[in-house]
């Protein structure tokens, strides 16, 4: 039986539709068709100005807007040789590591959801909006930031954000315990979780899959720790790959729990940034009028979901020639049918959960 | 039913009436008074339920309808679905698809006959009350399969399958944890059940002896999978089956899956509560403590108890999968109640 699910479907992220050829609960083949959420990203980003395309750039992935916004800034300001000062640096990384942990408790939470856990959701995202409001707090938004500019940042961080975001790290740490408690340790969530949507590690690099996806894989690979930006080579922190605890290494439940375990890391992360914090403008650095010199770059940075990667053509205009998106949830997609070949069907959405796709960002 | 009898009795010419009016009148007051109790308490549930999920997520529910703590959330849903558009999708098999609601919540509603409320609380005392709630109890698989097979979606075709595996297969292992008490009693009237366990907290066949401590639970779990509740929600499994059987279904047909959901839920917990936790007896031996608080509200404090644990359960786990259930089902639960009954039937023989 051909049993379409979505582009309505609970479960499907957005609006994924997958094409599932069943045979009672058993899935023999399983084809995404992407694109409903198509909206010209690149196209757009050949027609406007080099900080025009910020904007845009909050919507690919929208629950991780402001690691999209850096690693286009970055990318431009590699492409200009700007360097920002030390302030700037430490501000990226704190929003950076906040939104890393916002995104991966939306991962998290609706996978709860996905595996028929409503509670935890509500928990993480209790504790998102506490992110959100300290986003809200410096740039006025909630989702779509366009924070990260050119050469420094839309505005400097309240006075006292600091002390409310150590605070909030208080708060927030031993409730990643009880997370654990009430969903990843949970009995039926291992067993619905681990021996399912096995990746192994090499067809994970074949595909180029990056991020928790390939550090679920046991593959330690992290943009972060090898090839640093913003002087994250002088943070202190873990790159944390699946081990296996349940079953083999690559089943969803380890691509759960690196996220998991990945909190934790951003929150040290976020710790170190704040004390290394040191006065300074944080718009000194952006140019008057952003024109960067011919050539091309490609810049990429550790977003929640994986590599992002921004490939930018100049031909010395104020508009970029190019801009191509390397997407991480897109490889991530590529790998599904592989994995999800004799699932049943409620693996199915465990696997599409597991892989956290937002298909903003793959349709851009 | 002998008490309506007896009431109407003593209303002036009554007995002037003919004979088939007679019998016929108690029947009509006690069905009427059944539909008006399970209607009032589905909606309590449901208002229940938002609030004790809420409350478990940080959150406060219904607030506002009705003034305290939004009591009349449930009413105003309900007449909002009464008022709804009555939506038939065009491929699906009309007189099915109207049939099957009507035959879920006959199922659930007819349980209620042999609910043993208190000593004189109780519509008719069958003496096959255990059996006749085993057999009306699957009466809601055929109206959920006929929902799902009527709807004419995949996802709701998908779901009925499901469930009617699921509930079919559960019966069967509740059935038996039911028999361990049976087999004690030696009668399967649900009052019988309930006197046998008269006189306090250690009369109560949860506590009687080891096997029927466990099938307490073997049965609490079945009737969970047999409510389709979490963690055995796959029938109506939200995340994979958008809404399962009653996914095509909205407005008053909609309200009656509901309705019957929410009603089989506390009709298993009330079997549980019959059976294993003293049905309407007292809690503590009337040697200690005076016997003060009535039958039927005892009945009905130890059965919300138990669907409060439903509620409680639900929130907090996530759901099995299919395979898994029938796993748990035949091969863990169904050895163990056989093993109980194989227990209590040594008992009833060799230790009198």
């Amino acid at each position: 039986m051909t049993l379409n699910m979505g582009p309505q479907h609970p479960s499907t992220h957005g609006v994924l539709r997958l094409e599932l050829q069943t045979d009672g609960e058993v899935v023999h083949s399983a084809r995404p068709h992407i694109g409903y959420l198509h909206r010209c990203f690149e196209k757009h980003a050949e027609n406007v100005d080099y900080p025009g395309v910020i904007p845009f750039t909050d919507r690919m992935d929208y629950v991780a807007s402001m690691n999209n916004n850096l690693g286009y800034a970055l990318a431009v300001e590699k492409l200009m040789g700007i360097q920002v000062n030390n302030r700037v640096r430490c501000i990226r990384i704190i929003m950076a590591e906040l939104n890393r942990i916002a995104s991966h408790l939306l991962a998290a939470g609706t996978y709860g959801i996905d595996m028929g856990s409503y509670t935890p959701f509500l928990h993480c995202f209790r504790d998102r909006e506490k992110i959100l409001d300290l986003f809200e707090e410096t740039c006025g938004a909630r989702l779509l930031y366009n924070y990260n500019w050119v050469g420094g940042l839309m505005y400097d961080i309240p006075p006292g954000f600091e002390k409310k975001v150590i605070d909030f790290l208080d708060y927030f740490e031993p409730l990643v315990d009880d997370l654990n408690r009430l969903l990843s340790y949970n009995y039926i969530f291992i067993k619905r979780t681990a021996n399912v949507g096995i990746l192994p590690p090499d067809v994970a690099i074949n595909y180029g899959i990056t991020g928790p996806n390939l550090r679920g894989s046991g593959v330690k690979f992290d943009v972060r720790k090898d090839e640093p930006y913003l002087g994250y080579e002088e943070f202190d922190f873990d790159v944390q790959v699946g081990v296996g605890e349940h079953g083999p290494v690559g089943s969803c439940y380890d691509r759960y729990i690196v996220r998991i375990k990945e909190v934790k890391e951003s929150c040290k992360l976020v710790r170190q940034a704040v004390a290394k914090i040191t006065p300074g403008d944080v718009q000194e650095s952006i140019p008057k009028r952003v024109k960067p010199p011919a050539g091309e770059i490609y810049m990429r940075t550790e977003c929640p979901r994986g590599e992002l990667g921004y490939y930018i053509v100049s031909d010395g205009s104020l508009k970029p020639y190019r801009v191509k998106v390397k997407s991480p949830c897109f490889t991530a997609m590529s790998a599904f049918h592989e994995i999800s070949r004799g699932a049943m069907i409620s693996d199915v959405i465990a696997i599409v959960g597991s892989l956290d796709i937002v298909l903003g960002e793959i349709d851009r | 039913m002998e008490s309506i009898r007896q009431l109407l009795a003593s209303i002036p010419n009554y007995g002037a009436l003919p004979e088939l009016l007679r019998d016929f009148i108690p029947m009509l007051v006690s069905c009427v008074i059944i539909l008006l109790y399970v209607a009032v308490l589905g909606m309590f549930l449901v208002w229940l339920e938002r609030k004790v999920s809420a409350h478990m997520q940080d959150r406060l529910g219904p607030m506002y309808v009705g003034g305290w703590h939004g009591w009349a959330q449930s009413l105003a849903d309900g007449i909002k679905l009464l008022l709804k558009e009555d939506i038939i999708p065009a491929a699906a098999d009309p007189l099915l698809f109207k049939l099957a609601p009507i035959m879920v919540f006959v199922g659930a509603f007819a349980a209620f006959v042999v609910l043993p409320f208190g000593m004189a609380s109780i519509v008719a005392d069958l003496n096959i009350g255990v059996l006749y709630l085993l057999a009306v109890a699957s009466l809601s698989v055929v109206g959920i399969i006929m929902g799902g097979w009527a709807s004419n979606n995949k996802y709701a075709l998908y779901g009925g399958m499901r469930s009617a595996a699921q509930i079919i297969s559960y019966e069967i292992p509740a059935a038996l944890a039911l028999m361990t008490v049976v087999v004690q009693v030696g009668s399967l009237s649900m009052q019988d059940i309930v006197t046998a366990q008269q006189g306090g907290l250690h009369k109560w066949f949860i506590f009687r002896n080891p096997f029927t401590f466990v099938a307490f639970f073997i049965y609490f779990v079945c009737s969970l999978a047999e409510v389709n509740r979490t963690p055995f929600d796959i029938p109506e499994a939200e995340s994979e089956l958008v809404a399962g059987y009653h996914t095509e279904y909205s407005g008053m047909r909609f309200a009656f899956f509901m309705l019957a959901e929410y009603a089989n839920m506390f009709v298993v917990a009330g079997i549980a509560t019959t059976v294993f936790l003293g049905g309407w007896t007292q809690i503590l031996p009337a040697a200690l403590v005076p016997q003060l608080v009535p039958g039927p509200i005892l009945f009905s404090l130890k059965t919300l108890f138990l669907v409060f644990v439903q509620i409680w359960l639900r929130w907090s786990l996530p759901r099995l999968r299919v395979d898994q259930l029938m796993y748990l089902c035949w091969k863990v639960m169904l050895p163990v109640s056989m093993v109980l009954i194989l227990g209590v039937g040594f008992l009833a023989v060799y230790w009198k």
